[in-house]
């Protein structure tokens, strides 16, 4: 291989690929996070594109990129800093230079650093020839004249040509980093399987590009990240969004029940619904509704009919179910809505991460509507949280939401693989023909009234959003009655708490400080606890999945700390929640409303402030 | 899952009393809502369905708490939602025979959205529009389907909305079975119920209603002893478009692309120049100028004015997964977990 003058060995390492949304940074980014899992990394990543499909040409508008940060040790987050900048073009660098650890390394397209380009991106003289850079390791490389020159003789049109220059960046950063060229290579092979002429000539710029960056030297020293020690085991990549389709589908089949997901479109929750809608091998069932509020209907209308239903969406989505996840709160119908949470209020940042949707998730409905609240914190983990999700649904007879968000849903990370049987078997309550029924009558552990599903003999029966009377079911208008039935479905929440695990604390039991969190900010929180805990510093992380109902242990956990800090991506919903809960603790908050997630540098300040505070 | 075989031939055979709940009846005396139960009940029994095959499906207003009253599988939803939940209904268990019931303001005002999707998707459930061209429940106020003019509580000085003919946005959305009826006509009622379960799809049955409170008399020149023979006309597939006392007025095309209402044995014309009713045809252009007609300057047309053969949406549904399911090498979660790029840590 390589001729390096020297080697540096280091723990982690972030990269962040940018471009122009059209320059195929999404694959570069994708492809060399593959290749570094299949080299025993430990990685995470995330993509950051515009809301625009085709944002002008050339702006910083219009940059899309894809940050992964890979390690010898436990990789949480995609990484606040990047140590490597590949840049296609101004904007890419003027969006992405304040994201650049200081003397890091920037790879920039140069035949891009034009006048015109330069002023779309608002520079005002050319970067490259100033000293703005002069810190930094520049790399300058005529990306798009170099690709022209290896595929003159390939017989593809200039514009295959140019689609082909993002192939030479991957080359020249994996060798920067040591990594094997096959994977790629395979990928290429398989991805254009039927373009031969493609194939070779992408194949050709990717080694073109390592060979450019041995010749020139790209780096004075090498970096060098040894694999991770990982848990034993068979692995894939996952994204947040993918492992929750494969979480309800995997509570489906260990309840032995037909999927049906009823969803509209909306980012950045989409994937969830395309990603069941390929699964019709598995019997999954989904229905492209003409709305919203279609979406969550026919899953109630799947749900009356005996099938595991679910209905996907994203905060203003999950705004216009509200009606009808009271309709599932009434009729006591299993129910899995997935809001993939994003900036708000309104249309908001459709492709950017917030927490902002807790409190809409937990009372945002009329009338006294309680539903149980859970919420992922991983890529990976949107896999157990949406089958615990699915198997809280069916076991409660109770319509629950899962939040994740845009952050853990296009984040992706190696997830070791589980099998089915290590997965609890699900068992909805289901009545059977010949059972004494009534539509209201209850099981005395959760409190929940059985499933009837209609086809079953001799089980008819009429269910409906009118207030009913308990076990018979009939509407009744009784003062007394709707006061039972109201501490009825107060009370069937409350006995969740019995089914969910008690809440684990990273760190001391005590401690000076109690960092609190919960859903998509886990990878953040956790890394700058962890740091902390390194320098010996008196702090302990309690992040929560199950929020409504909270664990049952909650209270006895609070007690044991002096200080307690509640961090979320909101203006402090999770905090609210807990004061109203927790009367007598003080809770402290750090929250960010930017679209994006907590930086581990920032929490580590704001945790060492309060670490000294008296 | 329940594993019950449907179509067969009720072993007992099942009378309009088995559809009976003990539910107390809360619709007003005299209303048109009573008619169409007895009719959808005779209609249900004579049916080759069982009893729990049944799933009834409503949305909010008076007509919607139709399920009520029924002793089978009943739901009675959320406003304008009920061809929705219906459509969730029949893609879940495509085994049932899901009737969707919905008022004007239910099905073409709050759920306007649902109701031309329902018929575009043609899903196979038969969804009864029960047309009263007023908001009953909430004591008086114009639907999407009052006429100009009307004078309600929120139209004091008369409404100014174009009115909606539930025909023409059906077949604006593809409908492939439309058919009309009268509250008051139990025995058309009943066989238009029938017609509509037949057809595979989603078949839209606008009964023409009276809500006795607020809008009397609504359909009163089409429904008076007096009146009625002029200005219905009930059409039957493969049968001339005759009407009248006499059973001798008929509907023939006129040169200017409109319906002409003529008298047989007046200016020539016989029996044989007589429209003959195609609910089959695809071409939706006759069915429109039919569905069209509005009383006095027309009859109106009662019976099934379309019935045009197609595959359902649940008929493609169920294919489409077995199709798949018969050429994927995955057959299960393990499979698909284990799919695709992978890798193992030693």
């Amino acid at each position: 291989m390589s001729q390096k003058t020297k080697i540096i060995e280091r723990e982690e390492v972030v990269i962040r690929f940018s471009g122009d949304s059209g320059d195929g940074m999404q694959l570069t980014g994708t492809q060399f996070s593959d290749t570094s899992a299949l080299f025993g990394n430990d990685v995470a990543t995330f993509p950051d594109y515009p809301a625009e499909i085709r944002a002008p040409q050339g702006t910083v508008g219009g940059v899309s990129g894809f940050q992964l940060h890979f390690g010898h040790q436990e990789i949480y987050t995609p990484g606040d800093y990047a140590d490597v900048l590949v840049a296609m073009n101004p904007a890419a660098l003027k969006a992405n230079l304040k994201w650049v650890k200081a003397s890091g390394t920037i790879i920039v397209n140069e035949d891009s650093f034009t006048d015109k380009n330069l002023e779309k991106a608002g520079y005002e003289s050319d970067p490259l020839l100033d000293d703005k850079l002069a810190d930094y390791n520049l790399i300058k490389a005529k990306v798009t004249s170099l690709t022209r020159e290896c595929l003159k003789d390939s017989g593809l049109d200039q514009k295959s040509i140019l689609r082909c220059k993002n192939m030479f960046t991957l080359g020249m950063v994996y060798w920067m980093f040591d990594r094997p060229l096959d994977h790629s290579e395979d990928f290429i092979e398989k991805k254009f399987k039927k373009y031969p002429l493609v194939v070779a000539a992408n194949k050709k710029v990717l080694k073109a590009g390592y060979n450019f960056a041995k010749t020139i030297e790209a780096l004075p020293y090498n970096y060098s990240v040894a694999p991770a020690k990982i848990r034993k085991g068979l692995y894939r990549n996952i994204t947040g969004n993918k492992a929750t389709a494969w979480g309800l589908m995997a509570a489906a089949e260990r309840s032995n029940l037909e999927l049906f997901c009823g969803s509209y479109p909306i980012t950045p929750a989409t994937e969830i619904l395309q990603e069941l809608a390929a699964r019709k091998d598995l019997g999954v069932k989904t229905f492209q509704a003409e709305d919203e509020i279609a979406g969550i209907c026919t899953a109630i209308g799947a749900s009356f009919a005996g099938n595991f239903a679910v209905t996907t969406t994203s905060g203003p989505g999950l705004a216009l179910k509200t009606e009808a996840a009271g309709l599932a709160v009434m009729t006591e119908l299993p129910l899995v809505i997935v809001n993939v949470q994003r900036g708000g209020p309104s249309t908001g940042l459709p492709t950017k991460t917030e927490q902002s949707d807790l409190l809409q998730a937990i009372h945002g409905r009329s009338g006294e509507c309680p539903m149980p609240v859970i919420a992922a914190s991983t890529p990976s983990d949107c896999f157990h949280y949406a089958f615990e999700s699915g198997r809280i649904a069916l076991e409660h007879m109770t319509p629950v939401i899962l939040l994740t968000d845009g952050f853990i849903a296009n984040g992706a990370e190696p997830w070791r693989i589980p099998k089915m049987s290590e997965l609890p078997e699900i068992v909805a309550p289901i009545a059977k023909e010949g059972d004494e029924y009534l539509p209201y009558a209850r099981e005395e552990k959760r409190l929940s009234r059985k499933w009837a599903v209609p086809g079953t003999k001799g089980l008819e029966h009429r269910i409906g959003g009118l207030e009913k009377i308990d076990g018979v079911g009939t509407v009744s208008y009784v003062p007394e009655n709707h006061q039972v039935m109201s501490d009825i479905r107060k009370k069937r929440v409350e006995l969740v708490a019995n089914n969910i695990p008690e809440l684990k604390v990273k760190g001391k039991e005590e401690a000076d400080v109690l960092v609190v969190g919960w859903g998509g900010t886990y990878g953040h929180l956790t890394t700058a606890v962890r740091e902390l805990q390194k320098e010996e510093k008196s702090i302990s992380l309690a992040h929560f999945n199950y929020i409504f109902p909270l664990p049952k242990n909650t209270a006895d956990i609070f007690s044991r700390y002096k200080k307690i800090i509640v961090c979320e991506l909101n203006d402090g919903q999770f905090a609210e929640y807990l004061r109203s809960s927790f009367q007598d603790i003080k809770f402290e908050q750090h929250n960010k409303l930017m679209g994006l997630p907590f930086t581990v540098v920032e929490l580590k300040e704001r945790f060492n402030q309060l670490l000294e505070e008296k | 899952m329940a594993d019950t075989v449907l179509n067969e031939p009720n072993i007992k055979k099942l009378s309009p009393k088995d559809f009976r709940s003990d539910q107390e009846n809360r619709w007003c005396p005299g209303c048109g809502d009573h008619g169409i139960l007895n009719s959808v009940q005779k209609a249900m029994a004579e049916m080759d369905f069982k009893k729990e095959d049944y799933a009834i499906i409503s949305g909010i207003g008076c007509s919607s708490r139709f399920p009520y009253y029924v002793d089978t599988y009943g739901f009675h939803t959320i406003h304008g939602r009920a061809a929705a939940i219906a459509s969730g209904v029949k893609c879940a268990n495509p085994d049932l025979e899901v009737i969707q019931v919905s008022g004007d303001g239910d099905a073409l005002a709050i759920g306007g959205n649902h109701f031309i999707h329902a018929v575009r998707r043609n899903i196979d459930m038969t969804i009864l529009l029960f047309n009263n061209e007023i908001y009953g429940l909430t004591k008086g106020q114009y639907s999407p389907t009052s006429n100009q003019g009307m004078v309600t509580k929120t139209s004091p000085f008369g409404t100014i909305e174009e009115p909606f003919k539930p025909a023409q946005l059906a077949l604006g959305a593809r409908s492939k079975f439309y058919a009309r009826s009268l509250d008051t006509n139990i025995k058309l009622t009943t066989a238009v119920v029938k017609a509509a379960s037949d057809h595979k799809g989603t078949s839209i049955v606008e009964v023409l209603q009276n809500c006795v409170i607020y809008n009397d008399g609504a359909h009163s020149l089409i429904t008076d002893k007096a009146t009625k023979e002029e200005y219905q006309v009930i059409i039957e597939h493969g049968k001339p478009m005759i009407f009248g006392k006499e059973k001798n007025k008929g509907l023939i095309m006129g040169g200017n692309g409109k319906l002409v209402v003529v008298t047989i044995g007046e200016h020539g014309i016989t029996e044989e120049d007589v429209l003959v009713h195609d609910a089959h045809t695809e071409d939706p252009h006759m069915h429109w100028l039919l569905s069209s007609m509005m009383a006095p300057e027309y009859p109106v047309a009662l019976g099934v004015i379309r019935d045009v053969d197609s595959t359902s949406y649940d008929e493609k549904m169920v294919q489409q997964i077995a199709d798949v399911k018969a050429i994927s090498s995955i057959k299960n979660m393990d499979d698909l977990l284990n799919s695709g790029d992978t890798w193992v840590v030693d």
